[in-house]
């Protein structure tokens, strides 16, 4: 009857006025990651996606009601310009909300002003040269920096009885980096530099550096090589002329005794006295999670500083767009970063505000045997650090 | 004095990893830059059996020769022999493509991290002497590597397979009327210089390191020994070796500013000089 | 008729374009539309392409292997990067100081390829180029290092045409660049000095004999050839606004041989379609597999060389020599 008809069509307008409302679902969070992922460097780009996803897992994939979507390009590492490409193509065609990654210093330099174009935040986990951060105002960084690392080293050495110091750096920038960092805080604080070499980035043969070393007699060397095979040759170079007998003790940055090489190098690495963000070994129920985790996923490969800034990358967006509300609009997720307190696998960390880098615990280690293990034991450190390239 | 034994030493290395391309280069005239990759494999095969199968260091190397020069059989047979005839060019490509195909292999095998060796306790240390300290793993390195050499040109000179080899490089087609079989000929040479590739890489694992970069890391270098040697000499390539070994030591300790261009310079000095190489016939081709 | 004319009509008729080709350059024209959010990609493949054709010109058709070309192509980087990062940022400006820069530099290095046998000149180029690798290292300060060179500011294209995200600009830059070279360098080679060389390849012993001056051809196309590298470096530089030292690497060198072999030397356009197939398979293959990538371009190598001899223009002339031959 009429009845019926009029219900049905106003059931009809009801339902249809109901369906025209938007749909409010939030949209998912594409992460852009650009990591060296083959090449020379492929080590680098598969620790910081191990961590990344490590934190995925422990965490879930859902960072203020966003899925993540995780997308992944190679830059190979030794090719700026793929870096600026595969950067553009994830703005571009992907359309990328944080680009993040970047395992070396020249990817970061060449992608900031696409960070900067495009308005999107940059959170950089591994380049490590000062002036990353300076180089776009959207740029975070969650790794370190080499000065931040390299100065407190300098510092306990001369606190330390080591007064005489001689320098192997490798022969590029963050070589002469390192060099410049060692040489203006040991130096200011007593220390004397009894000579300085630098070594040609491509060498397979470190018997003349050595043979310098063991020559002048100096009470310590300050070495800084790139990861890989370099610091294991010299290592062994190190001990197989007895220069650890003659009395002289080898201090270096963290990253050439990092828990992915220092199998490789085994008993020569004993005794290495480093300063550095992370160590395996750092006791704290953070690290115990973190490893945990990683372990299960990634085992039998061990977790180093890479990793764990893949980790703090992650839990820096997640906690920043907690803050924003899913917001990861360029300007307001960089305000909303800074100043970010958390307590990370490594320590205790921030975003600072002024530069938008990490300011971190740089622990002063030796390298010891824990277990059946070798371990960066920390026995001393430096809190709240900044980064003192760029005061 | 220590520099320059350290610099004999290097020179060596470079001589038992090269000597392999000089072989297949100069003898074969097959330009192979998977050469590296050879070594490499060497190189793994030596510390997987070290890891796995607690083989010693030394009883290890002849193991990874014949594991190598198997490989090296199988890929000669299967695909470097249609290339014999081939352009340089066209074997270059060829090469360069196994190259890749070998480091993404060890990178998914091995992983991209650097191989742990650890020396037997007898070749670890020094001979301390007065004015010249001896590195013993260095002179083993360099008695090997003397002993290889003299083995190498008695087989070529003075061993029939040697005449055999060097008719079959010289004139296939007149080598095959005498009744020698040249494809067995190239195949064992093959073998040969890949098996020497595997164990130069087994022994440079101590001082050169091991990943999955290797091949691409140091093929210059044995291009450099080829060249400067003469391509199909083995006494060449020893004496390039050793020379380029000293200069880039002594360079590097004595004026370290200018250590990275030492060897580049003689490299270029030496071929402007004798452009076929010290010892390296003139190369009608 | 005379029975032993000599007729150049073979050589004009090469020497004319054919439509092929015009089919070939409408090809990145369309790319612009069909492919928009490439165009990085694309301008990328385009100056790689430039610098191999620069290659094919000492190599393919001089006879010149050289494993060292990149020298070249770096010190055209560096020029434009260095004026663009104190204040001289007009593009155009650049490619000039960049071109002639890296003429200087190839013709004063012609020389130590004027001797030897292939394997020698593959290394002394090498170690040419080596060793300007070092010294730009060294020269950290002044080029950056392997940081690159802080401060790169390029003008607008002609006073007009911003650098923008999407790299429109930066692809019609160079791909014009690239045409009116390519057409430059085909007229090079169909001309007589480009004959000469082609006699020079395949006999330079007979060469002298017919009054050509040898060295001094090789000299000239070895300076061409430098000057074209030059040129594409510039472009990567302004395009990218960033140089640092892997701009001289020996990677890019054994890259742009193995390109150049893919495509099959010594006829420009086997330069231009190595370089596409090559950037746009490891492109491809990089977005399926980001780590193992390499593996499987090794194998297309490999799978090129066993069955296409002479790379993919060898290839494709043979597969049309056997259609000919079926068609009769």
């Amino acid at each position: 009857m009429k009845w019926n008809g009029r219900l049905g069509i106003a059931l009809c307008a009801v339902l249809c006025f109901a369906l025209s409302l938007p749909v409010v679902a939030a949209e998912p969070l594409k992460i852009g990651l650009v990591l060296p992922m083959s090449g020379p460097f492929a080590g680098y780009g598969k620790q910081i996606e191990g961590g990344v996803r490590v934190y995925l897992k422990q965490h879930g994939d859902t960072f203020a009601g966003r899925k993540v979507v995780l997308i992944i390009k190679d830059d190979t590492g030794v090719a700026p310009e793929v870096s600026k490409r595969v950067a553009q193509e994830l703005v571009v065609q992907d359309k990328v909300d944080i680009l993040a990654g970047f395992g070396l210093t020249p990817s970061a330099f060449a992608v900031a002003p696409i960070a900067t174009e495009a308005k999107k935040p940059m959170v950089v986990m591994n380049a490590a040269t000062s002036a990353v951060t300076t180089k776009s105002n959207y740029i975070l960084r969650t790794s370190m920096t080499l000065p931040q690392i390299t100065a407190p080293i300098a510092s306990w050495a001369a606190k330390n009885g080591i007064h005489k110091v001689f320098t192997v750096v490798a022969d590029y920038g963050p070589g002469h980096d390192a060099e410049g960092q060692f040489k203006k805080t040991f130096v200011a604080a007593g220390g004397e530099i009894v000579g300085d070499v630098r070594s040609p980035v491509k060498n397979p043969d470190f018997a003349p550096f050595l043979q310098k070393v063991k020559d002048t007699k100096p009470d310590a060397v300050f070495l800084f090589l790139p990861a890989g095979e370099q610091p294991v040759g010299f290592m062994k170079g190190f001990a197989e002329r007895d220069l650890a007998k003659a009395g002289i003790k080898l201090i270096a940055t963290g990253d050439l005794t990092a828990e992915t090489d220092l199998d490789a190098i085994g008993a020569p690495a004993l005794g290495v006295i480093n300063s550095f963000h992370y160590s395996e070994a750092h006791n704290s129920p953070e690290n115990k999670a973190f490893l945990e985790a990683w372990y299960k996923s990634y085992a039998p490969d061990r977790p180093a500083f890479m990793a764990v800034a893949g980790y703090d990358g992650m839990h820096l967006i997640a906690e920043t767009l907690k803050k924003t509300g899913g917001n990861a609009d360029g300007d307001q997720f960089v305000e909303a970063a800074k100043g970010m307190k958390w307590m990370s696998p490594r320590g205790p960390v921030s975003i600072d505000p002024a530069t938008r880098d990490i300011v971190q615990t740089i622990y002063i280690r030796r390298v010891e045997k824990v277990g059946d293990k070798l371990q960066n034991v920390e026995f001393d450190q430096v809190p709240d650090f900044k980064d003192p390239g760029k005061s | 004095m220590t520099v320059i034994f350290d610099g004999i030493a290097s020179g060596m290395l470079l001589f038992l990893i090269s000597v392999g391309l000089s072989v297949t280069l100069g003898l074969m005239n097959f330009v192979n830059l998977a050469h590296g990759a050879f070594a490499m494999l060497g190189g793994y095969v030596c510390v997987t059996l070290l890891k796995r199968a607690d083989v010693p260091f030394l009883a290890s190397l002849p193991l990874v020769m014949i594991v190598v020069a198997l490989v090296g059989v199988v890929l000669e047979k299967t695909l470097y022999r249609r290339l014999y005839a081939a352009t340089h060019l066209d074997q270059v490509l060829f090469s360069i493509g196994l190259m890749l195909m070998s480091i993404a292999g060890a990178h998914f095998v091995f992983g991209d991290q650097q191989q742990p060796l650890v020396l037997p306790e007898f070749l670890q240390g020094q001979i301390n002497l007065p004015g010249l300290d001896v590195g013993i793993y260095r002179l083993f390195l360099v008695i090997l590597g003397l002993a290889i050499a003299a083995t190498l040109e008695l087989l070529v000179r003075r061993t029939r397979f040697g005449a055999q080899l060097r008719a079959a490089v010289d004139n296939p087609r007149a080598a095959r009327g005498l009744g020698i079989d040249v494809n067995r000929v190239f195949t064992l040479t093959f073998a040969l210089g890949s098996a020497l590739a595997g164990l130069g890489g087994a022994l440079g694992v101590e001082i050169l390191g091991l990943d999955p970069g290797f091949p691409v890391k140091y093929i210059v270098y044995f291009l450099i020994v080829v060249a400067v040697g003469g391509s199909g000499s083995v006494k060449g390539s020893l004496l390039a070796s050793l020379i380029l070994g000293v200069a880039d030591v002594a360079g590097k300790y004595y004026v370290p500013e200018f250590g990275a261009f030492v060897i580049y310079a003689v490299m270029v000095a030496m071929l402007i000089f004798r452009p076929q190489g010290l010892l390296g016939r003139a190369l009608a081709h | 008729m005379r029975d032993d004319a000599v007729t150049l009509a073979p050589l004009k008729q090469a020497a004319r374009w054919r439509r092929a080709e015009w089919g070939f350059w409408l090809l990145p024209v369309l790319a612009y539309f069909v492919f928009p959010e490439n165009l990085v990609l694309l301008s990328q493949i385009a100056i790689t392409g430039l610098f191999c054709l620069s290659l094919d010109l000492i190599l393919g058709y001089a006879g010149i292997v050289s494993l060292g070309h990149v020298a070249f192509f770096g010190v055209g980087a560096y020029a434009a990067g260095l004026l663009a990062s104190h204040g001289f940022g007009n593009p155009l400006l650049g490619l000039g100081v960049a071109a002639a820069s890296a003429a200087v530099l190839g013709y004063a290095t012609s020389f130590l390829v004027l001797r030897g046998a292939d394997l020698t000149r593959l290394m002394v180029t090498l170690g040419v180029a080596m060793m300007l690798y070092e010294l730009a290292n060294k020269l950290t300060e002044i080029t950056g290092g392997v940081d690159g060179l802080p401060g790169i500011e390029v003008r607008p294209l002609l006073g007009r045409f911003d650098f923008d995200l999407y790299g429109k600009t930066a692809y019609w830059y160079c791909l014009v660049v690239l045409f009116v070279l390519f057409v430059l360098a085909r007229r090079l080679v169909h001309s007589p000095f480009g004959l000469s060389l082609r006699g020079i390849r395949l006999n330079v012993a007979r060469m002298p004999a017919l009054g050509t001056p040898v060295n001094r051809r090789l000299s000239a196309i070895y300076t061409v050839g430098a000057l074209y590298a030059g040129i594409a470096g510039a472009l990567l530089a302004q395009t990218t606004q960033f140089v640092a030292v892997d701009v001289l690497a020996f990677p890019r060198s054994a890259e742009l041989l193995l390109m150049l072999v893919l495509g099959g030397s010594g006829t420009l356009y086997g330069a231009l379609i190595g370089t596409s197939v090559f950037m746009t398979a490891r492109y491809l293959l990089s977005n399926l597999n980001p780590q193992y990538w390499q593996f499987w371009l090794g194998l297309m190598l490999v799978l090129v060389v066993l069955f296409a001899r002479g790379g993919i223009m060898g290839g494709l002339r043979n597969l049309v020599r056997g259609m000919h031959r079926e068609a009769r």
